[in-house]
Formats: C-alpha cells, structure tokens, sequence
C-alpha cells in the first residue's frame, strides 16, 4: 500500500526558494503542491513549507508584510491544528513575525550578505528532523541578509531550556545569531524555522552535500508514520 | 488631514549594527562628540479626523513594529506641513 503525502509549498510576492522546495519534497518521495498567497487555500496538504526569498522585498522588515498574507491566516489555523509547518530562511522570518516562534530575525550582525556553505549541529528532534540524529552535523547553503536571530535574554533560556533549539551554527556564526542558533521549534516538533536552506542540499550535483534531504525525508516519514495522506 | 507619527527603534537590548556603522562613518568624519548612534524607523500617517488612537496604536503594534524587538511611540500633528503626498498625482505621471 502506497500513501501520497502532499507537502504545500508557499510562493508570496518575491519568493525565490519556493520550486528548490517543490523538488526536494518531490525527490523525498512526496507530491509538492503550489500554493498561493493571495488565495485562502491549502488544498487540505499535510505540511506546509514556506520559502527563501524576498518577499515583498522585505520592505518594513524581512517577512513582516508576507505575514498578512491571505494564505497566512490558513496556515496559522492549520498550525493550530497540528498541521508541520516548516519555514526556511524568508519562511522562518514569517512565523516569527507571524507569532507562531518565538524571537525574531534582524539585519546581520557584520552588515554583509552571507551566502555560504555552513555547517549545522542538530539538537532537537522534530517531526522535520526525525532521519536526523541529535547531535548530528550537516553542512547546507546559508545565504542570508537579515538572518541574526535575536530575542529577549528570557525567551533565549526559556527556548534553551525546553529544548527548543532546532539546530546551530558551528564552525563560524554567519550572521551573529544569538547563541549561534540557526533554526528553532514550537513544543511540539511541528512549527519549524531554519535559517540555512536544506533544500539546496538535496543532490551531489548542486549542493555542497545532500543532507538537507532529510528534513523532506522526515516529515514524509512522520506524516507516514502518523497515517496522513491518501492510500492508492 | 491630521498627521501621524510614528517612531519606532529596536528594544535597548538589541544590538544594532546600523547605528554603529553610522557611528563608524561619524568617526572617520572626524566628529569626535558623538558616543553612540541607534538607527530606527518614523512613518508618517495621513489619517481621517477625528484620530482613531487605539487604531493607530493596532497598527503600530501589529505592523509597523515588531513588538518582539521594537518600541514605539506615536505623536499627531494637527496641522501638519504639506507633502507632495498631499497633492494627487496626474494619471501617469511623476511627482
């Protein structure tokens, strides 16, 4: 019995990283669906991904506007509901700005531009990171403007001290991220957000390794794993 | 048409990197005088009388700041100085 997993993939206005998404779902095995800011419909997917970019050309601050977003409403009530929302780089600045994690994402510290590969440690585990092990290092493409990740001194211990740190930088902070964390998670292991970008770490061909498949291969094993999607 | 202001700059606890680059410039300038330099944002509001404040104040909360990292304030000017927002554009061309 095969099931098919439907993994939604967002695209605002600027969005850039929304088809890299699109593939690695697709080469994890499950079917990537469009879906569009402007329209109040997720087409019942069983996760939702929000991409790298430039939405609205992070005009006010990096993902503030795309927060408002139509399709945003949608997502905040399936997160709610338990629905895996993973958002990546531009993503993760959305559901900061969209409340549903904590923190928020500002310019980088140095000032420049950082577009490298970047090695991660993984430390917690979610319904994202399952194929994963803790404490395992990856290396994916950073490539980030506004990507430090900041917060009160009490939401960074509160975040630490439930576990809450999805993954963080080592061997170099690319944008000075308080406590080098480059990714974090709601308490379920559902809502996710990384800086780094996973789905450009897919394939030999154009990645710099191809860990960043098993954040697609994940949740298709947790949705899986959970009874989601249709059998055929 | 009364004018809103509103202002809007990081918590003092976040680090901003702007305003040091600012402070780094002001130092090869040769201004000695100025210790510190902190970056941040004023939008100004053409808003219909009389001044709805707690829809100002939404606004501000929920959008023009990040209540997460940034504080605000607002002021009203009841008689603003004139803009060229304030003179409809021709259809088609520029100010």
């Amino acid at each position: 019995m095969t099931t098919d997993i439907r993994v939604g993939v967002v695209t605002f206005p600027g969005s850039l990283d929304d088809g890299d998404a699109c593939r690695a779902v697709r080469l994890a095995g499950a079917s990537p669906v469009a879906l569009w800011h402007g329209r109040h419909d997720l087409f019942e997917v069983d996760a939702v991904i929000l991409p790298g970019g430039f939405s609205y050309g992070d005009y006010l601050r990096a993902g503030a506007i795309a927060s408002f977003s139509p399709i945003m409403r949608e997502v905040i009530d399936a997160a709610r509901r338990g629905v895996p929302v993973l958002g990546i780089c531009n993503g993760f600045q959305v559901l900061c700005e969209s409340g549903l994690l904590p923190g928020a994402l500002t310019r980088n510290a140095h000032l420049h531009f950082r577009n490298r590969d970047q090695r991660l440690r993984i430390e917690a585990r979610t319904a994202w990171t399952g194929d994963l092990a803790e404490g395992a290092e990856i290396v994916v493409p950073v490539k980030n403007g506004e990507g430090r990740y900041v917060a009160t001194a009490a939401t960074l211990d509160a975040v630490e001290a439930e576990g809450r740190v999805l993954a963080r930088y080592v061997g170099g902070n690319p944008n000075g991220s308080s406590r080098d964390i480059a990714g974090v998670t709601d308490p379920t292991g559902r809502i996710v957000g990384l800086m780094p970008h996973p789905e450009h770490a897919v394939e030999e061909l154009t990645g710099p390794s191809t860990d960043g498949l098993r954040f697609f291969t994940s949740i298709l094993a947790s949705l899986v794993g959970a009874g989601a999607g249709r059998a055929t | 048409m009364p004018r809103v202001v509103v202002d809007v700059m990081l918590k003092p606890e976040i680090s901003d990197p702007q305003g040091q680059a600012v402070l780094g410039a002001l130092t090869r300038l040769g201004h000695q005088g100025v210790q510190a330099v902190r970056q941040g944002k004023r939008f100004e509001l053409e808003v219909s009388d009389p001044v709805d404040e707690a829809a100002i104040a939404q606004i501000a909360d929920t959008l023009l700041a990040n209540p997460v990292i940034e504080d605000f304030t607002v002021h009203v000017q009841t008689m603003p100085t004139p803009t060229s927002m304030d003179r409809p554009l021709a259809p088609g061309r520029l100010a």
